[in-house]
């Protein structure tokens, strides 16, 4: 899917972020954004959470892989949770997600984390705004094709294979 | 003990035995003049000018003073004869003989027919009657005053006339001293009542405030003297009910519930934030609060409006929007003051006659008859300027400015900036969260806007539930909002707890998890994270499983499960991985 990128050769480039928003904060946050009429970048897609928890590290390497550009996440501000800790694991799994990604040569600032809170609709519109900016400067995220598939079928042991330094770009 | 019959002035009465003479009198109607007697103690017959004549019937007769003489049968009783009469003017006589001319015994004089003392008047103020003496020691139980010395040197005073550890400061002494000889200095008492109302009673016990739910008195332990001393108990021997309960505490009641209504209501801005108002600085700027429990019928001015100096004010001016629609304080409308405001406005008016100046910056009248009351208002001759008012002065500039507050504002309609001296301000408060909106949120799962109101679920389609099923919300607690509102929001929440009882069972969202018993590997890994403790593990199968009822479908068991069998109805990872390439595909 990365191959056909509309933005990738014609045009100035519109980066592509997904978001996962937890269904109780962030998600109605933007949904109150919406409702009060603020206008934020259109780059980002929202996928639906009920909690910020439920994000599985694989999701965001899935959307690298699939083409986004960067990957937002949006939790209920500690303490807030609607399932009393969610956000907590996903801090962990944030944590430890960066240093698998600054690994595999992907810069820190594609994936991020937001505490925002239902009623802080204008932080949504901020922050998108703030980080679609940062990733057009950064560029589109380039990740060398999967290889093709070797005789073996067990041949291929990692999807993502890393870049080497000062590769991306 | 029993009945026994007297005749008092040829009326028979039935008292009990051995009750004082004077009750019976009381009873009757019939007025005895007496200074040492206080219905909650016991008679001390100090004064002596209760007497009255006892007779029997068959010749015996003896004058006797009424307040300690108890009742016997067959006991005549004459109130009003010479020899009872002659018998109180001498007493009469000389205690005026050891007192300076006292209101209290020249009345009592003019009474009995006395025209000037034989023996003339002395210096004194007490007449000895002892009663602060015995409220002090039977009702306060305090025991700080006696009296001191002999004969005609015998006074009221502390022991060794020095300042008293004993002394409660309470006063009692003061208000049962029949001629003023104990004063109290100086009082000092801090207003109590509900710290909105400023204007709330201060007696130690009192209804807290008008119109309070439920509408009965409560004691304030800090200026009961039975808290302080274990004495008094008077309202309880008043209270014909026994309803008074000393031992009654705060106390925390655990109830059982299936839902919760929210109706915290809002907490009026604090006018003292905006200094240039004035409010807590100059006497004569009061809050709308202020105003309307003034204007109550019930109120200590009788729904008078008067200045802190007991004088009608002339021109009164009432300024909008105070905590409301400011970029310092609060950015939102309040919603309710425009109309409040108009209320105070047209009353104010009506009860002083006096001038009335309205300073707004709009003016929001949306609702049934609301314009209409704002049009009525403008031909009543209610003054209204345009534009927010700066400040509240006693910098006068003009003699007639003197001694008066004057309001500076601009007024937009005109385009200039206006001088307005008047004698009252009205601030318009605001209304704002409670200052523990955000704690008490936390209580029941539930968020807060960022000003600090409730959140609802949704703001058009669900306005009374919260994101906590079964908390829903009612009244200001959730915004600015008038009574019709607050009573249609609280009849929706009600109802909306109602659905919940009515059913008896509560509707789950079919998003909840499960795990494939193929693919479990007994790892344990989901069990520790649940937060709701819905996964249990089953030793015999060496698997893990969900509980339906307890799972609330966060998903974090199953982000966390390491062999994918842990899934979510309607958010399973594949379901997830489908929508992530959706979205950007067709972006």
């Amino acid at each position: 899917m990365y191959e056909d990128r509309p933005n990738a050769s014609s045009g100035p480039f519109e980066p592509k972020i997904v978001a996962f928003f937890c269904s109780w904060c962030t998600y109605t946050a933007a949904d109150l954004a919406g409702t009060s009429r603020m206008a934020y970048a259109p780059n980002v897609r929202v996928v639906r959470l009920m909690c910020s928890g439920r994000l599985d590290p694989q999701f965001v390497l899935k959307a690298f892989r699939d083409g986004a550009d960067g990957v937002l996440i949006g939790g209920c501000h500690p303490g807030d949770c609607h399932y009393q800790e969610g956000n907590h694991k996903a801090l962990r799994r944030y944590h430890l997600l960066k240093r698998l990604l600054r690994a595999m040569g992907i810069e820190e600032e594609r994936l991020r984390l937001e505490w925002i809170s239902a009623s802080e609709g204008d932080r949504v519109q901020s922050t998108i705004n703030d980080m679609t900016d940062q990733i057009r400067k950064l560029g589109p995220l380039q990740l060398e094709p999967i290889p093709a598939p070797a005789p073996h079928a067990d041949a291929v042991e990692v999807e993502l294979k890393p870049l080497p330094v000062g590769g991306v770009r | 003990m029993g009945r026994v019959t007297i005749t008092i002035d040829g009326h028979p009465i039935e008292v009990e035995e051995g009750s004082f003479v004077l009750t019976a009198t009381r009873q009757l109607g019939i007025d005895i003049p007496t200074l040492c007697h206080f219905p909650y103690m016991q008679p001390y017959a100090a004064c002596r000018l209760c007497v009255v004549e006892a007779r029997d019937g068959k010749g015996w007769s003896k004058i006797v003073t009424a307040c300690n003489y108890p009742a016997w049968e067959g006991l005549i009783i004459r109130t009003d004869s010479d020899r009872v009469l002659d018998g109180r003017r001498l007493n009469l006589e000389m205690l005026m003989s050891r007192c300076a001319r006292l209101p209290v015994l020249e009345e009592l004089a003019a009474q009995l027919g006395i025209d000037k003392p034989r023996w003339g008047y002395g210096e004194d103020t007490c007449v000895l009657c002892g009663l602060c003496v015995r409220v002090c020691d039977e009702i306060v139980g305090a025991h700080a005053i006696c009296f001191t010395n002999r004969g005609i040197f015998r006074e009221v005073s502390t022991p060794f006339n020095l300042d008293s550890d004993s002394c409660i400061l309470c006063g009692a002494c003061a208000m049962v001293c029949p001629t003023g000889h104990i004063q109290m200095e100086e009082v000092v008492r801090p207003e109590i009542g509900h710290p909105d109302l400023q204007l709330g009673p201060n007696a130690a016990i009192s209804v807290p405030t008008r119109q309070a739910v439920p509408n009965v008195p409560r004691i304030n332990p800090d200026y009961c003297i039975h808290f302080k001393t274990g004495g008094c108990g008077i309202c309880s021997s008043v209270c014909e009910k026994d309803a008074i309960n000393y031992e009654d505490e705060d106390a925390f009641d655990e109830i059982e519930v299936g839902s919760v209504v929210l109706a915290t209501g809002f907490k009026g801005f604090d006018a003292r934030r905006i200094a240039p108002y004035g409010y807590g600085r100059y006497p004569n700027v009061y809050t709308s609060l202020e105003i309307e429990q003034m204007i109550n019928a019930s109120s200590p001015t009788g729904g008078q409006i008067v200045l802190r100096d007991g004088f009608v004010p002339k021109s009164i001016g009432i300024i909008h929007c105070v905590g409301s629609r400011d970029e310092h304080t609060n950015r939102y409308c309040s919603r309710v003051c425009c109309m409040y405001s108009l209320k105070l406005a047209h009353l104010v008016k009506e009860r002083t006659g006096g001038e009335v100046f309205n300073f707004y910056i709009d003016m929001r009248t949306p609702g049934k008859g609301y314009e209409e009351f704002y049009d009525k208002l403008l031909k009543e001759g209610v003054h209204f300027i345009r534009g927010r008012a700066a400040e509240v002065t006693e910098w006068a500039m003009t003699p007639e400015e003197e001694g008066r507050l004057v309001i500076r504002a601009e007024d937009t309609l005109i385009g200039t900036v206006r001088r307005i001296p008047v004698d009252m301000v009205i601030l318009s408060v605001g209304l704002e969260p409670q200052a523990d909106a955000e704690e008490v949120g936390r209580l029941f799962n539930i968020s807060c806007s960022k000003e600090g109101w409730f959140l609802e679920r949704h703001p058009k389609l669900a306005p009374v539930s919260t994101f906590t099923d079964g908390i829903f919300l009612a009244g200001a607690c959730q915004g600015p909002k008038d009574i019709p509102d607050s009573v249609a929001q609280g009849g929706a929440a009600a109802a909306e707890a109602l659905v919940l009882a009515d059913r008896g069972y509560v509707e789950l969202e079919p998003i909840t998890a499960y795990i494939d018993e193929d693919t479990c590997s007994g790892c344990k890994t989901c069990v520790a994270m649940c937060p709701f403790s819905a996964i249990s593990f089953k030793v015999e199968t060496g698997k893990s499983e969900t509980n339906e009822a307890l799972c609330k479908g966060c998903g974090t068991c199953v982000a966390a499960c390491p062999s994918g069998a842990a899934q979510q109805h309607l958010f399973t990872d594949e379901e997830i991985y489908e929508e992530i390439e959706g979205v950007l595909t067709y972006v």
